[in-house]
């Protein structure tokens, strides 16, 4: 393991883009030789809900995981509106749970969240009424099943009352009615100030969510733009390729 | 022989003082020396899991290596270190028990530190950018991946246990196996064959041979149980 490199976050000055919450410079991640992030450079806009589409193995996760600071790039710029670097959360496309009950996990992310130890069953129990899972709650996290273990996930990522919350395929393994849920709770988190970042393979869902759009192919950017036009009419070669299914050139 | 068994039997069946002595002061040791070795090993561990520092690897191949150090050449080793006129001869340990604890935490270090290192390494792959995402400090992930571990941390202390009663040659030369004093279940087995003490020595080679049997059924019925089923 080397190192990791340093990039200094810059915080955005508020006059300057008043409605850009988060800005990636030309941003690459390089691991032997392979630029798996290159030059990817776009604006977050504060309001709406932004997806990130692109084929498998784009780089939408390492994107993701470049933004909420868990790896840093070799080289590039990130900007970001001031505080926030320290409040994002992810969700990850596989959940991660501690060996603990449902509740357990939810009540160690508020410890981490710093909330009162008082006030933490209330609000744990608050959440797992969120993700459906107040039945299962003493159940121990491993023994969940995949779409609880991924709603479990996505309620504990809420623990921190994220600014910013990236959310990798947070539907791929929900049942209709689980994919419904989820997505009103992103809706909801949004309106409530939450800026939501999602990565998702299903067109439909990312029509029915996003108001912006930046499609990813092999760690490229090839187009950043509002929903309706995108899903109307995709500018890239790329992304018109995806949505038909057909291999990208 | 088959009377030999008997007399073994008839000993342990009585509580025999000689023959209970020795088995506490083996437990003792050995107890003393795994407590301490893992006070010592698995910061170390954790370090070693955690902390990318030049010449990290050149030590991980070491302390593995080190996992089967003989019990003799430790044994060796403190004996010149303790002796008169060794670098610690005025610490006056030779012939004690203390120096008997200090030869088996020698002897487990490395073990618990090799494995305890393991078991951070897996569990930190696993859990820290998940922490971090949530907001944790560098503390609270320390502190989550050692809870986290402490099941497999268990059968690191039970390794370290099984290693640390059946070690003779160590105890030997350092403890000198003195009556009452430094006499363990390994070194007064040794010494009562060759006496021809059977009975004497069988009957602590059934107490050893049930301690180990449980510490080693012990680890595998830990590793084997669905860790995942467990919470608090
Ligand atoms: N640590 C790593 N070392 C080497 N290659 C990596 C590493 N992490 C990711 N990659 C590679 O980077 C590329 C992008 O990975 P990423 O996980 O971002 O894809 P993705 O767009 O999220 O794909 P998916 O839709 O399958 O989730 C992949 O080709 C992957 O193999
Ligand atoms: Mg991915």
């Amino acid at each position: 393991m080397s190192e990791p490199k340093i990039i200094p976050l810059h915080s955005l000055s508020a006059t300057d883009t008043p409605d850009v919450v988060l800005r990636l410079s030309d941003v690459t991640y390089t691991r032997r030789d392979e630029k798996l992030l290159d030059c990817v450079s776009f604006d977050i806009p504060s309001d709406g809900m932004t997806a990130i589409l692109g084929p498998n193995g784009a780089g939408k996760t390492l994107t993701l995981r470049v933004i909420a600071g868990l790896i840093a790039p070799d080289s590039g710029r990130i900007d970001m509106a001031d505080g926030l670097k320290d409040n994002m959360a992810l969700v990850f496309q596989t959940p991660v749970l501690l060996r603990r009950s449902a509740r357990a996990n939810l009540i160690h992310a508020l410890k981490i969240a710093r909330v009162p130890r008082r006030l933490r069953p209330r609000q744990a129990d608050e959440l797992l009424a969120l993700a459906d899972l107040l039945d299962l709650a003493d159940r121990p996290a491993c023994a969940l099943s995949g779409g609880e273990q991924q709603r479990l996930s996505i309620v504990r990522a809420l623990a921190r009352e994220p600014r910013v919350l990236l959310l990798d395929e947070p539907t791929a393994s929900l049942d209709p009615r689980s994919t419904a849920a989820i997505e009103r709770l992103a809706r909801r988190t949004m309106r409530l100030g939450t800026k939501v970042i999602f990565v998702t393979h299903d067109w439909a869902q990312a029509k029915r969510l996003a108001s912006g759009v930046i499609f990813l192919h092999r760690g490229q950017v090839t187009e950043v733009t509002r929903a309706p036009q995108f899903f109307d009419d995709p500018q890239s070669r790329a992304a018109r390729c995806y949505k038909l299914g057909r291999l990208i050139p | 022989m088959d009377n030999g068994f008997l007399d073994a039997f008839r000993m342990l069946a009585r509580f025999d003082p000689d023959l209970v002595e020795i088995i506490l002061l083996s437990i003792k040791v050995s107890f003393s020396a795994v407590a301490v070795a893992l006070l010592l090993a698995l910061p170390f561990g954790a370090l070693l899991a955690t902390w990318p520092f030049p010449g990290r690897r050149a030590l991980v191949v070491l302390v593995n290596a080190l996992m089967g150090l003989p019990p003799v050449v430790v044994g060796l080793g403190l004996y010149l270190l303790f002796s008169h006129r060794g670098a610690l001869g005025v610490l006056e340990f030779l012939y004690t028990p203390t120096a008997m604890i200090v030869a088996q935490t020698v002897l487990v270090f490395p073990i618990a530190a090799s494995l305890s290192r393991q078991v951070f390494v897996d569990l930190h792959a696993q859990y820290d950018e998940m922490l971090r995402s949530l907001g944790a400090n560098k503390w609270q992930i320390l502190l989550t991946v050692f809870w986290e571990a402490r099941r497999s941390l268990l059968t690191v202390a039970l390794a370290g246990m099984g290693r640390a009663l059946s070690e003779v040659g160590a105890v030997m030369i350092v403890g000198g196996n003195i009556d009452h004093v430094t006499r363990v279940m390994t070194t007064a087995i040794a010494l009562e064959t060759s006496k021809g003490s059977l009975a004497f020595a069988m009957a602590l080679g059934i107490v050893l041979l049930a301690l180990s049997v449980i510490v080693n059924a012990a680890v595998s019925f830990l590793r084997t149980d669905n860790g995942g089923a467990v919470h608090v």
